[in-house]
């Protein structure tokens, strides 16, 4: 017998956003150790897809499964594996960075104060670790919004522009951090124009 | 990494208790919010005798009637805020993609917001019931009506504040929503009051306050995920 599919499957999904046929017959799979970077001009759809493929927007036509099921039917399953960073950092200003860590984190899985930390010393906002989240900057926000999918521990990310407002030193991380991510078994679902330093494994989505 | 049957980490009791403990927090980061409604609710109730006559007996009658009406109308000040901050930042998102029941994350997030508004409201309503000349006997009755309200308006507002989510005024149509329905808590909950006042039991209008919060607490939940599922959608 056939082990279970591993992986996202994205089956001709099709999204109207009022009149407008947004993405027609989009499909994907992506299978662990593998990173998919989705791009194509502004207005394409490159978000709708990944709010589609998280499971936050239901395609008009089409499917998406995770494990060669239908999200629908393994929602806490899918979303337990899911880290996902959209455009906004989803942050809380009055909150400190650690603590914005601590509840967002700590809904997937038990988290200690220790592996938050370590996470936000990776992504290089250690010292802003206690500072209330509206003090920072949109760089500095963004980090902390990485250590958080970094935290997670998910085998899947689900990332919305990571590149945007960091530094170059920034990007250089989250391309190091997406290898990691991959070399370790992972999945990764990408919508960015900057170009992604990943020689194998990596493949495009260009939707028109 | 095995990602077929990764089952949820976190019990729902565990998350949900992390969730008052992030929406308590932050109403204390911005104790305007949380005073707001209760300065609201004590200068609507100090103004009304400051307008009227001086006869304590006509404060009297009027005042469970008084007091309920301004702590619907300042519990609805604070209503419109339960889910759209979170949305506005893209913490709705999250929270939905957690892996927790948008239920028992709904449950959370009102129960945290009673907390800190109506829990609030019923603490400083003694203030109220002895500006109005409320006599003492009544303060439980008063008290526990008010409790068992607000606790309703809460899950009411809820719905309102879920399916309106997503629009840019909402606020508005909050209250139209959601004031049709509180039409019951207003009569039974003033009336328990004012039967007590009366002398008379007040224990049939308790039960069906009681009852329709039972109603509220235990339906409203899935229709506020629901709502915000809808929202979400759009």
């Amino acid at each position: 017998m056939d082990s279970a599919p591993q992986g996202l499957t994205i089956e001709k999904i099709h999204v109207w956003r009022g009149d407008r046929h947004v993405l027609r017959g989009v499909s994907l799979i992506l299978q662990p150790g593998e990173l998919m970077q989705v791009t194509g001009p502004n207005g394409t759809g490159k978000t709708t897809l990944l709010r589609v493929a998280c499971g936050l927007l239901r395609p008009e036509q089409g499917s998406v499964a995770w494990c060669g099921r239908p999200i629908a039917g393994v929602r806490p399953q899918f979303h337990s594996a899911l880290a996902y960073a959209a455009h906004e950092p989803a942050l809380k200003g009055d909150l400190t960075a650690l603590e914005n860590l601590r509840y967002l984190v700590g809904l997937k899985r038990p988290v200690r104060t220790a592996e938050l930390e370590a996470a936000l010393e990776r992504t290089g906002v250690a010292p802003c670790a206690q500072l209330p989240v509206r003090v920072l900057s949109a760089g500095q926000r963004r980090r902390v919004a990485l250590a958080r999918v970094l935290a997670m521990r998910s085998p899947l990310w689900m990332l919305d522009e990571p590149f945007t407002n960091l530094d170059s030193a920034g990007s250089a991380l989250v391309t190091d951090l997406l290898r990691e991510h991959v070399s370790a078994a992972g999945m990764a679902l990408v919508v960015a124009h900057h170009d992604i330093a990943l020689s194998a494994r990596l493949r495009r989505l260009e939707l028109q | 990494m095995s990602t077929a049957d990764l089952e949820p980490q976190v019990s729902a009791l565990r998350a949900m208790t992390l969730i008052v403990g992030r929406e308590l927090r932050l109403s204390f980061r911005r104790p305007e919010q949380v005073l707001q409604p209760l300065v609201f609710f004590l200068i609507v109730t100090t103004l009304f005798p400051l307008g009227l006559s001086l006869q304590l007996s006509l404060l009297r009658d009027m005042a469970p009637g008084v007091l309920w009406v301004a702590a619907l109308l300042s519990s609805l000040l604070s209503l419109d805020a339960l889910f759209k901050g979170d949305a506005d930042d893209g913490t709705l998102d999250q929270l939905a993609l957690s892996g927790q029941s948008l239920t028992a994350i709904v449950l959370a997030k009102t129960a945290s917001h009673w907390l800190v508004s109506g829990a609030a409201l019923v603490l400083v309503s003694p203030l109220v019931g002895i500006a109005l000349g409320i006599p003492w006997g009544v303060f439980p009755t008063m008290l526990g009506s008010l409790a068992l309200g607000t606790l309703c308006l809460s899950w009411l507002g809820a719905i309102g504040a879920g399916l309106t989510v997503g629009l840019k005024r909402g606020n508005v149509l909050v209250s139209l929503v959601v004031l049709p329905l509180a039409m019951p808590l207003l009569i039974f909950g003033a009336g328990a009051t004012d039967r007590a006042a009366a002398g008379i039991s007040p224990a049939g209008a308790l039960y069906l306050l009681g009852s329709l919060c039972v109603f509220t607490c235990t339906l409203a939940p899935f229709a506020v995920a629901a709502a915000l599922r809808i929202t979400l959608e759009g």
